[in-house]
């Protein structure tokens, strides 16, 4: 919302001078986004006049000027074709700043002849586009004055924020009743001669709406204005306009515009002689019926639509836009004005299915005046008969009005009790009535609640809760106390459960892995969507930002190729990242899934004189994967490795970590094909974990944190090494099972040191050497118990490995 | 031997043990004088063919004349062994400028630990962490905040939508951690202290927008919470979390449909010199919206009004991780270069906690 200075003192009888005003705004919750002084940047431009002309003997297209500043004649070479004697227009002397074209004035030589100046386009000074030649100003303009001054620049444009529920702030009266109740002046009287009713109006309404649609169009009122004259609008009513954007088109235009600013009322005129019949009915539009508006595009509606139509169909959509066919023009001399409510969510609705963003909308559908197309007629008329001249007709109205008033019963302590601030009952009941608010405290009830009306512009106010807004935003937030929040123990409880803690602790795990932790988003492109197993229609956006960011992710690995391929493009070839993040499975609370996924790419680390660094391979997320069900709590020693990881590994060089039928992880190298679609080069190798089918560890005995006793055997533990050769298809991890089984209780630790195939093997089968650790608790072991364990293990591998000790 | 002379043969032996010059050469020394052949070895055993006092005083003499050599032995060795352990150190010296084996140092993402330190701080006063999924029915994420369908607030949310279900209903990607207070409230009683960090969504893309952003809900609710909570709270928040303990701090009235009042709060700061300093100064920076809960929300809660209030607040993690570690761009966040993550990450064993301190 845009007003300028001047304009709010129109409404507001103020000493404060401008810097107080824009402080205290915001405390009143209406936000200042800006304040411009148009005139600071144009202060050195001047009216002046060509007084004679004549064409530059060096150069066809300029022309040589003499240009009368006022006090003294200046020659200026100008380009500009409309540069011809008599002509008003904008001066910049030497030393002028010119904005549009960034330059310092200074006399020039050009071609020959000194320019000591220069007459501006609009555009040169940053005030349009317009460019096709140098301003030209009315005859009568005064020469040697400001242009700045003339031009109404000099009135400082202050912009604010207005939140939803402000409706009554889109008009400058609003503004200037909150400052007013602020303390900071008063408000004046809306001033407004009657206007002297003649005659029957040439138009009338008629609501046409179904019984439970009544609602649509509580009230609606208009008279007709005869001989009028539709020229341009007075020089201030332009300047304020075109000072908070609104561009000066005819009289009657601006008229409308501006009571929409000045009142945030919006009008509508209807050429009273373009309309078909006399009658405007308010209706719904019929099914495929067409309207052209007056942005000249032309809309199909639909019968949800509430339009005010003549004889010859729609031609105004209801507090959006009116149409081309009966818009008011420079010729018109009788006009029809229409001022309305409209049902907010109709409004809103139609707005949105058309995709129309009118001033117009924007006030409607957060709210009116309810009792404006009756309040609002006279200051309006007023207007058009000074403006326009000529004669109104009585006044037509139709509607039993909105349903606006109602009755809060409000105790003045529920302010102290929301707020903590005590505000004396007297002040606050002055507050409210300053604010348009009727209180009435005469019946006083039991519980010394008072009956307050809101006004018809404050249809956001519905409860107390409201009131004792109002109350303390006028009487200010600063005086609201400062109280800790109590504590019921003195020693916080922690933040978090074991389950959103586990994200908090597996990012200090994997960062201390040597992996940087990102944040990717959470949707991509529809094809890599799919690619990865996703893409279901329930999880497509209908409005994506764009086609790359168009489905929600349906695993972590993707985005981290991406993030791979993004740095290996900016020549950082050896990345390693983690993301703890959502993955989507369907689009309900139970489809999104927390996942922590890692990838590593390129070399373990950079080329370096010991030569320690190697490609990373399945063996680097196989070890972070590990480590990070660790840090979960969960054994690893009894996961079961499985070789069915998804598509986007390599098919022999990847698998899968369960327990029991529950997948907990994947791990492996990556695919090539997908590293390709991506983009990359170099091995890639990469996990995920599905955090939620990591189960928690068990607790016994609910919270405790007692441990078991720490059983630590006083005997010597024993190593034994093995090497069995096996059928190579004879997993690691079924020999070592093989093994813990059939040296149980004895055997604690079992690890292969070496594996190998090739000379001095038989064809498909391979060595595994096994260093296998046993630890007596009971005495220490003797050689025959050692003899008999050993042979239970080989007599284990072979019966259920088919593997044969080495000799 | 009878005529040994115990002093020249001390002197002979010692000379060659100071004249041994290796390992080997002192053996041999050792040999040809305390061996079973060695001269002194021999002198002692034909102290036999001396009477009386001549073989005593010769047996004195020459035992004394052993322990010199022996000590003059061991002396020699350990010299020796040190000189050949000098030798082999100088031979193995190194160039210690070179570069040690790399290692690879993890970083965690500024937005993780911005996140951790609110945790710290909201912990202190009490909260524990809630959340919500992403993706969010119209009803929790608009209407139970009291946003039905066409209230202008909702405009201004940018909102993306999900494909719509055969029933024609569409969920949305969640434009606020908001709807996180309405799924608490209906699964707990009051009191309720709660903070809920997540990923929002709006529909806007540009230097300052990111269609993803992230933000960090509050709610209370309890006897006799009023907005001077709401205040107290806060400000503790924000001096905590900045680290300026007379961080001015300004609460201007503003609008959210599911807060009433509601309030805007600035921060204090100063842009004098071209840079931002958080504190007292000149300007102010506006870091969170909050206010009481309306008490339409509580009532689509099965909340009564009447017996129960409290407030709200949310902040955006992005812009209060920009303003306290001074990260100029909000698009670097997701695109995890890791020369910026290098450069404006955090050492993962660094915890923030209020007993050790904050970022």
């Amino acid at each position: 919302m845009k007003f300028t200075w001047s304009w709010l003192k129109d409404h507001l009888d103020t000493d404060a001078d401008m810097p107080a005003i824009l402080d205290a705004l915001p405390m009143l919750g209406l936000e200042v986004e800006s304040v411009v002084d148009r005139s600071q940047a144009l202060k050195p431009f001047t009216i002046a006049r060509i007084t004679s002309t004549e064409p530059h003997p060096n150069a066809d297209s300029l022309r040589v000027c003499q240009v009368d500043t006022g006090d003294t004649v200046i020659e200026v070479v100008c380009g500009a074709p409309n540069a011809a004697a008599g002509l008003v227009g904008v001066f910049a002397p030497v030393g002028a700043y010119v904005p549009g074209i960034d330059v310092t004035l200074t006399e020039a030589d050009i071609r020959g002849i000194t320019s000591r100046g220069m007459m501006c386009s609009e555009r040169e000074m940053m005030l349009s586009d317009e460019h096709d030649g140098i301003i030209a100003l009315p005859e009568d303009a005064p020469i040697g004055t400001s242009y700045a001054v003339w031009a109404g620049f000099d009135d400082p444009v202050i912009e604010i924020a207005i939140t939803p529920n402000r409706a009554d702030c889109l008009g400058v009266r609003g503004i200037a009743r909150d400052l007013a109740a602020a303390g900071h002046g008063t408000l004046k009287p809306l001033e407004s001669k009657p206007v002297e009713a003649r005659g029957k109006s040439a138009i009338s309404w008629k609501l046409d709406l179904p019984a439970d649609q009544a609602h649509l169009c509580p009230r609606i009122a208009g008279r007709s204005f005869a001989g009028l004259t539709n020229g341009a609008s007075p020089k201030w009513m332009q300047h304020r306009l075109e000072a908070v954007g609104q561009r000066a088109i005819s009289a009657l235009v601006d008229i409308t515009n501006y009571v929409m600013i000045d009142l945030g009322r919006p009008l509508h005129a209807y050429d009273a002689d373009k309309v078909d019949g006399n009658t405007l009915t308010v209706r719904l539009a019929k099914a495929g019926e067409n309207m052209t508006a007056l942005n000249e595009k032309t809309y199909k509606l639909d019968a949800e639509m509430l339009v005010i139509a003549d004889a010859g169909g729609a031609d105004d959509l209801a507090g959006i836009m009116g149409g081309e066919r009966t818009g008011v023009s420079d010729a018109t001399t009788t006009m029809f004005l229409e001022i309305a409510i409209f049902d907010q969510v109709s409004v809103a609705m139609t707005g949105r299915k058309l995709n129309i963003h009118s001033d117009a909308r924007y006030r409607f559908e957060r709210g009116l005046d309810a009792t404006s197309p009756d309040t609002a007629m006279d200051y309006v008329s007023a207007m058009i008969v000074d403006i326009c001249g000529g004669e109104a007709s009585e006044i037509t109205a139709t509607g039993k009005g909105a349903d606006w008033q109602r009755q809060i019963a409000y105790r003045p302590q529920r302010c102290l009790e929301l707020t903590g601030v005590m505000v004396a009952d007297d002040k606050q009941k002055n507050i409210l009535e300053t604010l348009g608010f009727t209180v009435s405290d005469a019946n006083s009830q039991a519980d010394h609640s008072w009956q307050v009306s809101p006004p018809p512009w404050r249809g956001d106010i519905v409860g107390s809760a409201d009131l004792v807004e109002e109350i303390i935003r006028v009487s200010g937030y600063d005086a609201i106390p400062e109280l800790p929040l109590p504590r019921d123990r003195v020693v916080s409880q922690a933040a978090v459960n074991a389950e959103q803690k586990r994200p908090i602790t597996l990012r200090r795990v994997m960062a201390g892995r040597g992996m940087s932790e990102a944040v990717s988003f959470t949707f991509l492109d529809e094809n890599t969507a799919k690619r990865y197993g996703g893409g279901d229609d329930a999880l497509k956006l209908v409005n994506p930002i764009s086609t790359e960011l168009a489905v929600m992710r349906p695993s972590l690995i993707p985005v981290l190729m991406d993030v791979v391929a993004r740095n290996q493009a900016r020549g950082d070839n050896d990345v390693s990242v983690f993301e703890i993040g959502p993955v989507f499975a369907d689009d309900t609370p139970a489809g999104q899934h927390p996942v922590l996924a890692g990838l590593r790419h390129g070399m373990t680390a950079a080329r370096e004189w010991t030569g320690s660094q190697r490609p990373v391979d399945w063996l680097d997320a196989k070890a972070d994967v590990m480590a990070a069900l660790a840090a979960c709590g969960v054994k690893t020693d009894a996961l079961q490795v499985r070789a069915d990881a998804p598509d986007w590994y390599h098919p022999g060089q990847s698998g899968t970590l369960n327990q029991g039928k529950m997948a907990l992880a994947r791990f492996g190298a990556m695919h090539p094909a997908f590293m390709d679609a991506h983009d990359i080069k170099g091995p890639a190798a990469g996990f995920e974990i599905l955090l939620d089918a990591v189960p928690m560890p068990k607790s016994k005995a609910g919270k405790s944190s007692q441990r078991p006793l720490a059983n630590l055997s006083p005997y010597q533990q024993v190593g034994r090494d093995f090497a069995f050769l096996l059928n190579s298809d004879v997993t690691a991890e079924k020999l070592i099972r093989a093994v813990r089984g059939a040296g149980k209780p004895l055997v604690t630790e079992v690890s292969v040191f070496d594996v190998y195939a090739g000379k001095g093997i038989p064809d498909g089968q391979k060595s595994v050497a096994l260093a296998v650790t046993l630890q007596p608790t009971k005495a220490t072991l003797t050689e025959p118990e050692i003899e008999a364990v050993s042979q239970a293990i080989i007599a284990a591998v072979e019966k259920n490995c088919g593997g044969v000790l080495r000799g | 031997m009878a005529g040994a002379d115990p002093q020249a043969l001390k002197d002979t032996i010692l000379a060659a043990i100071d004249a041994a010059d290796n390992p080997d050469a002192l053996e041999t020394v050792r040999i040809e004088s305390l061996g079973k052949k060695g001269e002194l070895t021999m002198a002692m055993k034909s102290l036999g063919q001396l009477d009386g006092d001549a073989r005593r005083d010769m047996g004195q003499a020459l035992n004394a004349v052993k322990d010199a050599v022996t000590q003059a032995l061991d002396a020699r060795r350990s010299a020796l062994a040190m000189a050949e352990l000098n030798r082999r150190l100088a031979s193995e010296t190194v160039d210690v400028s070179l570069t040690p084996r790399p290692e690879t140092a993890g970083v965690i993402h500024p937005l993780s630990r911005t996140l951790e330190d609110i945790l710290a701080i909201f912990a202190e006063m009490g909260f524990v962490v809630a959340e919500g999924p992403d993706i969010e029915s119209d009803y929790y994420n608009f209407t139970a905040l009291n946003m039905p369908e066409d209230h202008p607030a909702r405009q201004e949310h940018d909102t993306f939508y999900m494909t719509p279900d055969a029933d024609g209903q569409r969920k949305v990607l969640r434009t606020h951690t908001s709807p996180v207070q309405i799924r608490t409230m209906e699964n707990m009683q009051p009191p309720i202290r709660i903070i809920a960090p997540g990923r929002t969504y709006r529909s806007d893309h540009d230097a300052t927008h990111s269609p993803m952003f992230h933000q960090c809900e509050g709610l209370v609710i309890g006897d006799g919470i009023t907005m001077a909570h709401l205040k107290g709270c806060l400000i503790e928040f924000c001096r905590a979390f900045f680290n300026v303990d007379d961080l001015p701090v300004r609460f201007r009235p503003s609008y959210f449909p599911f807060t009433e009042p509601s309030a805007e709060v600035d921060i204090g700061c100063s842009r004098d010199g071209g840079g931002l300093t958080i504190g007292a100064g000149a300007d102010w920076l506006e870091i969170l919206g909050c206010g009481m809960v309306n008490p339409r929300v509580l009532e689509y809660c099965n909340i009564d009004p009447n017996e129960h209030q409290g407030f709200a607040f949310g902040m955006g993690l992005e812009r209060l991780a920009m303003l306290k570690y001074g990260i100029p761009d909000l698009r670097p966040f997701y695109d995890s270069d890791l020369r910026w993550m290098r450069h404006y990450g955090f050492m993962p064993f660094d915890a923030p906690s209020v007993h050790l301190g904050l970022s």
